[in-house]
């Protein structure tokens, strides 16, 4: 570690030192500072989105529930999923760590469209207001999926600005897909061939497309919405021979490349943080890229199984079915490449490669479930269930959260410059963890006995399994709370990062940790292929944090 | 972040953001988003054209209904203002590739102008559909019985469509007025004039958009 005195000066020059006051962040262009900024933004919002969890979990402790309301339960779980799914998920990885990364990664001094990057920061905040606004004065009981005719004829809530709200968002995952399509082709470094890009890249890469032909469809169908709910006239009311089934095509046309949207990036970063951690190359480096690509593909064309019992042409849902089944194949081969970069690599247990072993197991839990909910047959059974809302959490909480905090532990020192306390780090991941696989486990079971999701009370047969979801929540909580305080801590007290703490290969190590304002003194020239990691000479684990 | 680049062979100075190699570098990009950005533009007015198509499907009496009350005389003018308007903004662009620049801020505004014209004439065919009962609000609203409901969806897509069109339309006028006020400063030449470009497309989508509209609102309706 090098002396305090050119610590000092390193700070003082980076993104950080340039100056510091609020109107410098609040106008800033800088794609690091913006990432910070998200990152302040979107923790807001998951602890928002935490809370409304607790209360739920609270309130199913009973079995005729704590609340002794539905109605504000209905709001409780509507402001868990909007706030969750579109406040969190879809933006999280993409504009915090992406934002950070992205250029770094490929050698540039910024984004493309450094002012657009922070205009999707406001449009993010204004829309964030607005939902909350929505839910907090006027309370949305709607659920995240905003289905009419509930939505347009008989809720009572702020239906409106809520609508709104989730408009501006998505404009601004638009604007920020946008910005890392014309980024990564127009501003990679001299040598960093699309064959040398980092895999985090590509997994970017299909995101941003994703966002940029999906989103829209959904700002189309919620501004109809918005028309219908307004006026009472509109093409989802039946009466006038207009078609509410129609609404659900075009919502999951959206939903269900969005459920990508939010995973691929936390593919990006696992398949950035095994490589590093076993200090090995990234097995089948091209399979692993292309099948991000198929994955984004693909996605487009199997909404169609979130509608099995909704009536839709039997003939769709098989081809929908079997759709959903060849989506497996590519998410199985990064899961497996992920195993086989770990297969006789030089692993270390970092906090950052517990939460990449935690995400494996995980994700591979949740995705086997999802064949079982892409199956005709077992869906009937399944669907609206708790079976139902297990899957995707352990898809979306246990994989992508987990690769949120993965991906923040590994690059916490290049983005703040000081290392996080490891034991803290270790233990969080463990907690989250355990707690995770407490909570969601019993859903399981749950959903295939027979409790349906979305209800305030429940038969007193299911207690047990609820009381022990609950209970696994708290410890869950535990985990998410304690990077809230030793994060900020290691701000303050943290020892001073290196500009490589990690010995890992990719570009954004080679700059300065925090990195200066245009990111790298000289432009980087790169003459070597991704993940190019040789075997220690050493094979005892070396201290990192001396 | 920006800091002054010279051109070559000439006086003036333009914006080169600090990422980019050369303001060529920076064109190509700007060129690269504004296409992105039309992409999602087309899947933007793709699901409202989807559902358009779909509910008239299903009704095609109450959307025939409907689009007879429509006025299609104003509709059609408008259609050839608007691509007339598209056509001096292509020339602009000629002019200014040859180095035209008085040329190119003449014809911008004669694009900009239509596009006013285009408002006008559509602001006055909604005071006439508004006084014809066609507002799906209206107590009285015009086409009655059996076809109501699909008159009624037509022209809620209507409303909605020319709406969201025109607001389209008022954001590229404004744009265009920026590009003219640059001009006027003396900011483009054959060698920079990549504004002129990238708001050239977008002017030229918002036209597209109306070609579909077009035929959706006042020929479908009436053909034999």
């Amino acid at each position: 570690m090098s002396s305090t005195v050119i610590d000092r000066r390193e700070i003082a020059e980076s993104y950080l030192g340039e100056k510091f006051t609020l109107r410098s962040w609040l106008l800033t262009t800088d794609h690091k500072r913006i990432a910070v900024l998200f990152l302040i933004t979107i923790t807001g919002f998951f602890f928002v989105g935490g809370i409304a969890a607790a209360f739920m979990r609270w309130n199913l402790l009973v079995p005729e529930g704590m609340l002794r309301s539905d109605e504000t339960y209905n709001r409780l779980f509507t402001m868990h999923g909007v706030i969750m799914v579109w406040f969190f998920l879809v933006p999280s990885i993409p504009v915090t760590l992406g934002n950070f990364c992205i250029p770094l990664m490929i050698g540039a001094r910024d984004l493309a469209f450094p002012k657009i990057n922070l205009m999707s920061w406001y449009l993010f905040v204004t829309g964030g207001i607005i939902e909350l606004y929505a839910m907090f004065v006027g309370g949305v009981d709607v659920g995240w999926t905003f289905y009419p005719t509930l939505s347009t004829n008989y809720s009572n809530g702020f239906i409106l600005l809520s609508v709104l709200g989730v408009f501006m968002s998505g404009f601004s995952s638009i604007a920020t897909g946008l910005n890392f399509i014309v980024t990564i082709h127009t501003l990679r470094a001299p040598g960093m061939t699309w064959t040398r890009l980092p895999v985090f890249i590509w997994s970017h890469y299909s995101v941003s497309v994703l966002y940029v032909l999906a989103t829209p469809v959904l700002a189309m169908t919620l501004a109809l919405l918005f028309f219908e709910r307004l006026f009472g006239v509109g093409p989802f009311d039946p009466q006038l021979g207009g078609d509410l089934i129609l609404f659900q095509h075009l919502f999951w046309f959206y939903s269900h490349p969005a459920v990508y949207i939010m995973i691929l990036p936390g593919f990006g970063v696992i398949s950035e943080i095994i490589p590093c951690f076993s200090h090995k190359r990234l097995f089948g480096y091209e399979f692993v890229v292309w099948a991000s690509i198929a994955i984004a593909v693909i996605s487009f064309f199997v909404w169609g199984h979130h509608m099995f019992v909704s009536g839709q042409s039997l003939y769709a849902s098989v081809v929908f079915s079997l759709m959903s089944y060849a989506v497996a194949v590519p998410s199985a081969i990064k899961v497996f490449n992920w195993v086989g970069t770990m297969h006789k690599g030089f692993i270390r247990f970092d906090a950052p490669m517990l939460y990449a072993i935690g995400f494996i197991g995980l994700f591979t839990s949740g995705g086997l479930t999802g064949l079982w909910l892409a199956c005709l047959a077992a869906d009937v059974h399944l669907s609206q269930t708790y079976f139902v809302v297990a899957h995707f959490h352990y898809v979306m909480v246990g994989g992508m959260v987990s690769a949120f905090f993965g991906g923040l532990h590994f690059w916490w020192p290049k983005i703040t410059g000081r290392l996080y306390p490891e034991m803290w780090g270790r233990a969080a991941a463990l907690i989250i963890f355990i707690g995770f696989n407490m909570t969601f486990a019993p859903q399981y079971i749950l959903g295939y006995t027979g409790m349906p999701r979305r209800y305030a009370s429940y038969p007193p047969k299911f207690q047990v399994l609820n009381v022990m979801s609950s209970a696994g929540a708290s410890v869950l909580a535990l985990g998410y709370l304690l990077p809230l305080f030793y994060l900020p801590w290691s701000l303050f007290r943290g020892p001073r990062a290196t500009a490589n703490p990690w010995d890992a290969t990719g570009l954004e190590w080679q700059t300065s940790s925090p990195p200066p304002t245009t990111n790298f003194y000289a432009t980087p020239v790169v003459t070597w292929e991704p993940y190019d990691y040789k075997p220690p000479e050493r094979l005892e684990q070396r201290d990192y944090h001396g | 972040m920006a800091e002054p680049a010279q051109l070559p062979g000439s006086a003036l100075t333009v914006p080169q953001e600090f990422q980019y190699s050369s303001l060529f570098h920076q064109g190509e990009a700007a060129i690269a988003g504004i296409w992105l950005f039309m992409a999602q533009e087309c899947l933007f007015f793709g699901a409202l054209f989807l559902t358009w198509i779909y509910c008239r499907y299903w009704n095609i009496a109450g959307f025939d209904a409907g689009s007879a009350e429509t006025q299609v005389w104003i509709g059609s003018i408008n259609t050839g203002i608007l691509l007339t308007s598209s056509f001096a903004y292509a020339s602009a662009l000629l002019f200014i590739r040859a180095g035209g620049e008085r040329g190119m801020t003449i014809l911008l505004g004669v694009a900009a102008f239509l596009g006013i014209a285009f408002l006008c004439l559509k602001g006055y065919e909604w005071h006439l559909d508004f006084d014809d009962h066609t507002w799906v609000l209206d107590p009285d609203f015009k086409v009655k019985g059996a076809l109501q409901g699909g008159a009624k969806l037509f022209w809620s897509f209507y409303w909605f469509g020319t709406v969201l069109h025109a607001a389209h339309l008022t954001v590229g006028i404004g744009l265009v007025a920026y590009v003219i006020e640059r001009a006027r400063r003396g900011h483009f030449s054959a060698a920079y004039h990549t504004p002129v470009e990238v708001i050239g497309i977008y002017w030229s989508f918002v036209d597209i958009v109306w070609i579909i509209l077009w035929p959706f609102i006042y020929l479908i309706g009436r053909a034999p």
